[in-house]
């Protein structure tokens, strides 16, 4: 047998806390795509090494506590209004690397006017859109990006179009948008997904070096607790549900990555 | 040295002390009467001295972006008028909170809804007793000249800083768009120190920083509820200040701010010149108000008559530093009229018939 000590060193180790991820126990709930969109987060600016030099703005909704876990300078920002702050801050420090995390509700519902205009200015900021198709903080109300039939506790029969207008594409509408640089749709369900969600969060980041506009990076994630699901459930209920009306992939890339 | 001299419209001053103030960044959108100071800024500043004017896509996105970097340690503003401020109410509230510098400029207009672009001071209330929702204060100075459309932006922004908390110059329409004559400061540089607290990228040696309104545990919630109230104990003690004009012999005194104190002291002076002694006592910093100073001067005086371009507002808390000392009557006017210094006299005449025989 081989002794512990022998294998748990330094050139073994495979896996560990990225060190911008402080430890401490999250709030949000078992299996919820929060912790692990905010850990690629933290992965990212780690092998990046900009810890000194990101700012980030967390949102109204689940995770409006972002700022407990990562560990940069960050600021809250009003619901809706987190990338009118972003903008302000990169705008002073426009050498900085400056990215909002918000929620469907955050940024396309009552931040709508901020999330068009910030993209169609073409701040060079990252916006990092966690799509879990409902409200999760308040306790599971209806989303713009709640799909058709889809039940919650404003549309308890599930959401009728006719009643309550119908599930939102913003991450289509922004694309279109001349000051959108990078704009992609990732999901955080499987590992194979969540390797290439945190590449376009790379990318995200990345390209803020090139002062050519905003990068967007939607993350198809879950809400075990208000989908009212196991999270292996969810899991599998967004690769059935989710994914064919918002489906993975680049909506738009640079021209070096072959992109018009 | 001699100090440069200009004719300025208020708003163009104010946007031109806003350079020499080495403001760093303003994000506005336009509303008159105050559209000029975007305009003005988006002419002048960058290339003088690389500040950042955004036209912004609303007054919620401005104040927001105002919050956004002024976390980040610099010299911030926008300027706004009444419909624009009150959508400004939200991002105002967290900014108080979370404890920022910024000024913000509000040129009044008449309403309240869409109302008219004519002069007011029809938000005093909003300005002076919060307006957003929580328990908060703005520092509120009101200018009754040009010249002090310029003044007042430097002494705001050091107010600012030294109390962590935004600063509201309250103007009214006219004073936006009259011209005068002014003197020019020289300008300070923009400075490139950073505030320790600011969120500009977390060195290695220090904690990060974290620029929040949000304390969801109720005691550390009211924790920061004491803390603000101390600061504004603070504010009270150091930063009231006033100008009185010909109140030490005065039977009368007439108590207003910005451009109606102005029309009040010639008011004054027709008064005097029929032999009766009026004097106009003008706050100038609205928050913290100039409760003590008023209540001393009730007690050698006939009365006052508060006048306003509003329904009565600052008339109350004129009533709360005279305590009943002595007779405190309202004259004022809405919907964007300036009222005459004939008219004011006549109001001395009726209210005060029987004291000034
Ligand atoms: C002005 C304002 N309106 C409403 C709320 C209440 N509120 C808090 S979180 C939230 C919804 C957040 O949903 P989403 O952005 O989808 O994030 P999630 O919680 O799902 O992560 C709402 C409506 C608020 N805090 N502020
Ligand atoms: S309520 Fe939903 S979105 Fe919020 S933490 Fe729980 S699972 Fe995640």
């Amino acid at each position: 047998m081989i002794a512990e000590e022998s294998v748990c060193v330094e050139e073994n180790l495979v896996y560990d806390r990225p060190k911008t991820l402080i430890d401490t126990t999250m709030h949000y709930c078992p299996g919820c795509g929060h912790g692990v969109a905010h850990r690629l987060i933290a992965e990212v600016i780690d092998e990046l090494g900009i810890q000194d030099k990101t700012i980030g703005v967390a949102p109204v909704g689940c995770s409006v506590f972002a700022y407990n876990y990562l560990d940069i300078d960050m600021s809250e920002a009003a619901h809706g209004r987190a990338t009118a702050v972003a903008t302000g801050i990169k705008r002073m420090l426009p050498d900085k690397y400056v990215f909002s995390y918000q929620g469907d509700g955050d940024l396309a519902a009552i931040g709508t006017g901020e999330t068009i205009h910030t993209c169609n200015r073409g701040e060079n900021i990252l916006i990092i859109f966690i799509n879990n198709g409902i409200y999760g903080m308040t306790g599971g109300q209806m989303a713009p990006t709640t799909l058709v039939g889809m039940k919650s506790t404003t549309s308890p029969e599930g959401r009728i179009p006719e009643l309550m207008g119908n599930p939102l594409k913003i991450t289509e509408l922004i694309a279109q948008l001349p000051g959108v640089y990078y704009c992609t749709r990732v999901a955080v369900n499987t590992p194979n997904n969540v390797r290439k969600a945190k590449k376009a969060i790379l990318k995200g980041f990345q390209y803020q070096d090139h002062k050519k506009g905003l990068c967007f990076v939607e993350i198809v994630s879950n809400c075990p607790s208000n989908w009212k699901m196991t999270p292996v459930e969810a899991n599998k209920w967004l690769e059935e549900n989710m994914l064919p009306f918002y489906p993975l992939g680049d909506l738009k890339v640079p021209e070096i990555e072959g992109g018009k | 040295m001699k100090k440069e001299l200009r004719l300025m419209k208020g708003n163009e001053a104010l946007a031109e002390a806003a350079i020499r103030a080495g403001c760093d960044g303003y994000f506005g959108y336009p509303i008159t009467p105050q559209s000029e100071v975007l305009e003005y800024l988006s002419k002048e500043a960058y290339k003088r001295t690389g500040m950042i004017v955004l036209q912004a896509e609303s007054e919620v996105a401005s104040i927001n972006m105002v919050y956004g970097a002024a976390g980040t340690g610099k010299k911030v503003m926008t300027s706004s008028s009444s419909p624009g401020i009150s959508l400004m109410q939200e991002g105002i509230s967290y900014i108080a909170c979370a404890e920022l510098p910024c000024l913000i400029v509000n040129v009044m207009r008449g309403g309240p809804g869409l109302g008219t672009i004519q002069p007011s001071q029809g938000d005093y209330f909003q300005a002076v007793k919060g307006g957003g929702h929580g328990d908060y204060k703005l520092i509120v100075l009101a200018p009754s000249t040009v010249q002090e459309m310029v003044d007042f932006v430097p002494l705001s922004f050091d107010l600012a800083f030294k109390y962590k908390n935004p600063v509201m110059i309250l103007a009214d329409g006219a004073l936006g768009q009259m011209m005068e004559k002014v003197e020019l400061f020289d300008p300070i540089p923009r400075k490139n120190n950073t505030e320790e607290w600011a969120t500009v990228g977390k060195p290695k040696n220090r904690e990060r920083n974290i620029i929040t309104s949000l304390h969801i545990e109720p005691d550390k919630m009211e924790e920061i509820n004491h803390k603000l109230q101390k600061k504004y104990k603070e504010i009270e003690e150091n930063e009231v200040r006033y100008e009185m004009i010909n109140c030490d012999d005065a039977d009368i005194i007439i108590v207003a701010f910005g451009l109606v104190a102005r029309i009040s002291s010639k008011a004054a002076e027709l008064a005097r010149e029929k032999g009766l002694k009026v004097g106009v006592f003008r706050p100038i910093s609205l928050y913290p108000f100039p409760y003590e100073k008023l209540n001393r001067l009730a007690e050698n005086v006939k009365g006052m008559l508060v006048t306003e371009m509003n329904a009565g507002q600052m008339v109350e808390d004129v009533k709360l530093a005279v305590n009943g000392k002595t007779d405190v009557h309202f004259y004022g006017r809405m919907g964007g009229i300036v009222p005459s210094p004939e008219e004011i006299l006549a109001q001395l005449e009726e209210k005060f018939s029987g004291e000034l025989v």
